[in-house]
């Protein structure tokens, strides 16, 4: 397996299928499960000006990702690559219980 | 309706429905006691304990609240684990502020920042931040108030009402909540909705006196200090709703309803993709009529025809194999909308308004018409025009449909034409309906009823004139049912008529077996139905 080099930047895209957007409920989950991963991990809605830190909840609600918005993650650090399909995968999977 | 000390009545908003008869508690913010400000250190000391401190407060509270209060509660314990929240807060206290201000300016800042969005949701959440923000500060004050105590079938009245103190409040003998501010969808609105409490929301000022209270969250009154009168009948509204409310429960969730043995398809007007939140939505036989105006209202800009798709098929995936109609943009009119329709017309309900408006602007009109062609092969799509006149309005927009869904394919994006329809709202179009190739045809009886009588509905002089149920009205609404039913197409009313539950058997009578009503009326909309067909009455 190749090694990957320390700052390599993971990013992936993902369709928020949540129907009343990134309420507080979902963020939390984000976040939780973001909190998981030693990578730093950030998020927009495709073409915003700015990047979010996932960790922080009260910056994930205050993003206003609406229903049907893409989010663009991004990450770098160890287990960024993980980081990014495990948040892909929670957003895509419309934040199951138990999840985060 | 405020009048003098005694008997006085106040009207808010609902944000849970019910009754409560009892008597009327005051409830405070705390008053911000005085605290002495030590070393950095130690001040950095006393904000994290009390940061643990309450944290494990709300644990409790959640622990023991258990369910949709738990996971309200879970954003708060959230915030308190945000580590950029609060290191901003730790370095504020490095910069020498104690403690408690440090972090009182810090919740202020981000509260500020959710009330100054343009939308109610975030605003909303501000209360939960405000509720975290006043237990941490008394907490550092050390005076955390006693568990409110209030008496069994209390009216509580504050300001706003943090969730945690909801919680905090024994609501097992009833009560209800009448907020001066507060918002129907405040966490705090939730939590009173699932635990059946009734509350109204923004009853403005409220003079500091009164020992009784009559809290009403249908009509969204506070009756304060009521008379023996005002008592009696509100016991006689609450006795009815409740027997009204626990049949029409029943009935809502029978699969179809029926009328002399012939189904009646019962759908639901949407005015935006939220209102599919409501409880009842869900069984509903389809969306009957859904408005797109709310997308053109409160932007800067006309809608993009990505955030136009994303609306049209969330709503298209909520309902599955269940029809949805939507109906394209309805400005003008009583709609003005800018960079959109005419300024300026002597007579905007007889100008250039809904699909005339539209094709009089077709670059705007092609935006929705390509949003809707995509959104076509997601779910059972129709499309409705508004305000037709004559047959050839009809074919225009179907051929600049028609051409653009060709276009879409053309560049291999999945798209398709869906069934075309009219509204039915312009006397003209009523009288020569035959004449209209449409698939399906939807009355819009509020216009065709102000069109038809020439009352303008908006002017109150006019109200005992303003007759749905004028003989000429219902001739109307009758001839149209008729070619419907001959030529096989399915005819269906969406306006205020269909969820008037007096204007019901002259709606079934005309031969309507199809009905779309805001969500809200469809269990009383079903068990009237249900009342009609067993020989009843109206109710």
């Amino acid at each position: 397996m190749l090694d990957k080099a320390d700052g390599q930047i993971f990013t992936g895209n993902v369709r928020l299928v949540h129907a009343v957007g990134m309420h507080a409920r979902p963020a939390v989950k984000l976040t939780k499960l973001a909190k998981k991963f030693q990578a730093q991990i950030s998020v927009r809605v495709a073409g915003a000006p700015e990047w979010i830190n996932a960790k922080s909840v009260a910056k994930i609600v205050a993003m206003r990702a609406a229903h049907g918005s893409t989010i663009e993650i991004k990450a770098s650090g160890s287990d960024a690559e993980a980081a990014v399909a495990a948040l892909v995968d929670l957003v895509a999977s419309d934040f199951p219980d138990g999840a985060g | 309706m405020q009048g003098g000390a005694a008997g006085s009545a106040y009207r808010g908003r609902t944000a849970s429905i019910g009754f409560a008869h009892g008597p009327l508690v005051r409830v405070d913010a705390g008053a911000g006691g005085e605290r002495v400000a030590g070393t950095l250190v130690e001040e950095a000391l006393a904000l994290r304990k009390a940061i643990d401190l309450a944290s494990g407060q709300i644990a409790d509270l959640a622990a023991s609240a258990g369910g949709e209060a738990a996971q309200i509660l879970e954003f708060q314990v959230a915030l308190l684990e945000d580590e950029d929240l609060i290191e901003a807060i730790f370095a504020s206290i490095g910069e020498g502020r104690p403690a408690d201000v440090a972090w009182r300016s810090t919740l202020d800042e981000q509260i500020a920042e959710y009330n100054s969005a343009a939308d109610e949701y975030l605003q909303a959440r501000s209360s939960d931040l405000a509720d975290l923000r006043d237990r941490v500060v008394h907490i550092l004050r050390g005076d955390e108030g006693e568990p409110l105590k209030i008496p069994s079938g209390g009216v509580v009245c504050a300001d706003d009402l943090p969730p945690s103190r909801f919680l905090e409040i024994d609501w097992s003998g009833g009560g209800g909540l009448a907020l001066l501010h507060g918002s129907p969808t405040s966490h705090v609105a939730m939590l009173a909705r699932a635990r059946g409490i009734p509350m109204v929301v923004q009853l403005g000022a409220i003079p500091n006196a009164g020992a009784t209270a009559l809290l009403d969250g249908e009509g969204a009154t506070l009756e304060l200090d009521p008379s023996a009168e005002q008592v009696r009948i509100f016991e006689k509204r609450r006795e009815s709703h409740r027997k009204s409310r626990a049949s029409a429960r029943a009935i809502l969730r029978r699969p179809t309803a029926s009328w002399r043995g012939e189904h009646i398809k019962l759908l639901i007007n949407i005015q935006r993709v939220d209102d599919l939140d409501d409880a009842d939505a869900q069984y509903a036989d389809g969306i009957g009529l859904m408005r797109t105006e709310f997308l053109l209202v409160g932007q800067s800009h006309l809608p993009d025809e990505e955030t136009q798709f994303q609306a049209y098929d969330t709503v298209l995936r909520w309902a599955g194999a269940r029809p949805v109609t939507i109906r394209t943009f309805d400005a003008g009119g009583d709609k003005p909308v800018p960079g959109f329709t005419f300024d300026g017309e002597a007579n905007p309900f007889l100008g250039v308004r809904g699909l005339r408006l539209c094709l009089a602007r077709p670059e705007i009109f092609a935006v929705q018409l390509r949003a809707l062609a995509r959104a076509a092969v997601r779910g059972n799509l129709k499309v409705m025009f508004p305000m037709v006149t004559s047959a050839d309005e009809l074919e225009a927009g179907r051929k600049l449909f028609a051409g653009i869904v060709q276009r879409l394919q053309a560049d291999g994006i999945a798209a398709m034409l869906p069934e075309l329809g009219i509204m039915v709202e312009v006397p003209a179009a009523a009288l020569a309906v035959s004449s209209f190739k449409a698939s399906f045809f939807s009355i819009g009886s509020n216009d065709l009823a102000q069109y038809v009588l020439a009352c303008d509905r908006s002017n109150g002089a006019l109200a005992p004139l303003m007759d749905p149920l004028h003989p000429a009205v219902l001739e109307l609404i009758a001839r149209t049912a008729e070619h419907g039913r001959r030529a096989g197409i399915g005819v269906s009313l969406c306006g205020d008529m269909a969820g008037d539950p007096r204007c019901l058997p002259a709606l079934l009578n005309c031969g309507l077996r199809e009905l779309s009503v805001n969500a809200s009326a469809l269990a009383q909309i079903k068990q009237t139905i249900d009342r009609l067909s067993s020989g009843g009455g109206v109710g």
